[in-house]
């Protein structure tokens, strides 16, 4: 395989998780806003921490951070909303992130097979190899089931 | 990609809701749901225990009108400690009573918002969805989401090897539709 077909660029915001710095595709971000009251109520969900209000929406909140990184953020500093699932099912979800996000260009490697499913690409800045998130493995949601097979004669 | 506001609001539609409290958590319940609010008390003689280890949230029955109707604490139902109830709903065209601490208000809400497709597990059978009061965020509960068609079979199972007293109409306040 040729280095182009290896890599194809795309806008991308890198956040913060305590120490670590992942990227999410910036088509699916919504945009970063300061924490707001969170509000919790009966459910079993154990990824949801609550959920927001944000013009009107109720945006379940996530915090990704102890899956990813193993500890819990130590400070909210912004929630960054996004997008998760697909067509009819897209959904908003809020990421507590614990620094400034950054808009960048970078040249995406795919994620090979033996990487966790919430890698969707790598991609590298700053000396750094970062985690494209993939947020449909990471966050709750309905499973897209797939398409039953075909009846045979 | 740019945040979409909600989608426009069409005619306001308003829908009577009683916000009540169990286990220091407050939720709301369409008041058209709602037949009759009793004091613990008032059923303290006629209700019966029911021991079922499966179904902890049941803990006592009810002869009403010839059917029996089972009185779920909420607090348990919704997996919260238990706490100091005080009232019980009795849900209209339901076999299911409602043991909670108190009510805060009735009044009425516009907005009924789906529960996030992020929560995907039973919630979505205990929630109606969420509104919006005073800015702040209170789940609707189903009437129908606190006791399955199956749950409802075994209580009758239990109750039928021991019939329950009548109970006669005593201190309530009866809500109307």
């Amino acid at each position: 395989m040729s280095l182009p077909e290896q890599l194809d660029s795309r806008s991308c915001v890198l956040l913060r998780l305590g120490e670590r710095r992942f990227a999410l595709a910036a088509e699916q971000v919504a945009e970063l806003v300061a924490p707001s009251r969170i509000f919790r109520f009966a459910h079993r969900t154990p990824e949801i921490d609550g959920v927001i209000l944000r013009r009107g929406r109720v945006v379940a909140v996530c915090d990704l951070a102890e899956t990813l990184t193993g500890k819990r953020l130590a400070t909210r500093r912004f929630y960054l909303i996004a997008t998760r699932g697909r067509q009819s099912a897209m959904d908003w979800v809020a990421l507590p992130v614990s620094g400034e996000c950054e808009l960048i260009r970078a040249d995406l490697t795919p994620a090979g097979p033996s990487d966790s499913p919430h890698v969707a690409a790598w991609l590298s800045h700053d000396g750094e190899v970062i985690e494209l998130l993939n947020l449909n493995a990471l966050t709750p949601g309905p499973k897209t089931t797939p398409a039953p097979p075909e009846a045979r004669p | 990609m740019r945040f979409k506001p909600a989608p426009a609001a069409e005619p306001l539609r308003t829908e009577q809701i009683i916000l009540f409290r169990s286990s220091n958590q407050i939720f709301a319940i369409s008041s058209g749901s709602v037949q009759e609010v009793r004091s613990v008390d008032s059923l303290a003689g006629a209700a019966r225990e029911i021991g079922e280890p499966s179904l902890g949230k049941v803990r006592h029955a009810i002869r009403r009108s010839d059917r029996n109707l089972y009185v779920v604490s909420v607090a348990l139902h919704f997996g919260l400690p238990p706490s100091a109830a005080m009232l019980i709903f009795l849900l209209r065209k339901s076999r299911v009573a409602l043991l909670i601490d108190g009510i805060e208000k009735m009044t009425s809400m516009t907005i009924l918002q789906a529960l996030p497709n992020a929560f995907c597990h039973e919630e979505h059978r205990w929630y109606r969805g969420l509104t919006v009061l005073d800015q702040s965020v209170i789940p609707v509960v189903n009437p129908e989401g606190f006791l399955t068609a199956e749950e409802l079979s075994l209580l009758d199972a239990i109750s039928a090897a021991e019939p329950l007293p009548p109970t006669a109409p005593a201190a309530g306040l009866e809500l109307n539709p």
